[in-house]
């Protein structure tokens, strides 16, 4: 299975994720921003980071550049798409997933290991978790607080769209302590903590990052 | 030169913690006065001539679908002569 892994200036991840992509058994594929083509992809991420130095507001210079023209068209045809960090942010300024992602309600940058507990477990990039599962995996963000208008919130609740939250203390003001959401059909992930940043015990607090990666990969070899 | 300026703010449900910042320091510095502050965005948009209706047409689709994230902020356009 192939999985693009995009790359605009700024973008700090992409290694990770290529790395999280080949250990759950994929073969990853390295998009630039300025690509027309999606290279016979199978699925992409859209990794962490500051995408055009996040001028203007987070992920709203990238959402313009050309090879979000071809995401948007393919993920609207129902290609996987996994958005972690800026590119949760980038899904919510291109109108791929509904609400924003605002200024921490503290101000700081936060950089830490946080609990988070898997709310819906049936979409292509969780269903390698148990339902409820609560996992350990990093959160690096200053601008992480999800928002939304309260229709929104309630169809987020009512038609099981939420597909992670925060555990314990709120760390950065998302309302409900939404840390990830998906779209109605399960293609589109946007998930603000990093599980690229969890899939080995060395350098993580634990592989239960991997499981997002081999949710989608490994479903597709079985 | 003739400016179009574009004033974006964030709605005012949305929660602005560097406002918020900015009005604890006001009042530790002893400006009484300020009850609270909210922080925006000022975009200064100089034009060849006066802008024409078309222009401030234009301004207003840069303005929404570019310099303003409708989902949390709000916009006003006016024009400096």
């Amino acid at each position: 299975m192939r999985i693009g892994v995009v790359q605009f200036p700024g973008t700090l991840d992409d290694d990770d994720a290529l790395r999280a992509v080949r250990s759950a058994g994929g073969e990853g594929v390295k998009l630039w921003h300025k690509d027309r083509s999606l290279r016979s992809i199978d699925a992409v991420i859209i990794p962490g980071g500051f995408s055009y130095g996040d001028y203007l507001r987070c992920g709203a210079i990238a959402k313009f550049a050309p090879i979000m023209d071809e995401i948007i068209n393919s993920a609207g045809s129902g290609m996987p798409v996994l958005g972690i960090c800026n590119g949760f942010q980038i899904l919510c300024e291109a109108g791929l997933l509904p609400g924003a992602l605002t200024r921490n309600g503290n101000l700081h940058f936060l950089c830490r290991d946080q609990e988070i507990s898997i709310e819906n477990n049936r979409t292509i990039w969780s269903n390698d978790f148990s339902p409820s599962e609560v996992i350990t995996i990093p959160i690096k963000n200053g601008e992480g607080a999800y928002v939304a208008d309260p229709q929104t919130l309630r169809k987020l609740a009512e038609e099981d769209l939420v597909v992670a939250r925060y555990v314990g203390a709120n760390p950065n003001g998302s309302l409900h302590a939404i840390a990830g959401i998906s779209n109605e059909t399960g293609n589109i992930l946007g998930l603000m903590p990093h599980p690229e940043h969890a899939i080995s015990e060395l350098t993580g607090p634990s592989r239960d990052g991997l499981r997002f990666f081999t949710s989608l990969i490994q479903k597709s070899l079985r | 030169m003739p400016k179009i300026i574009v004033n974006v703010m964030l709605k005012d449900e949305i929660l602005d913690p560097q406002g918020a910042a900015v009005a604890a320091a006001m009042a530790r510095l002893g400006f009484d006065f300020a009850k609270s502050v909210r922080q925006g965005k000022r975009f200064e948009i100089t034009c060849q001539e006066k802008p024409t209706q078309a222009d401030l047409e234009s301004a207003r689709s840069a303005a929404s679908g570019l310099l303003a994230n409708l989902v949390i902020e709000d916009f006003t356009i006016t024009v400096e002569e």
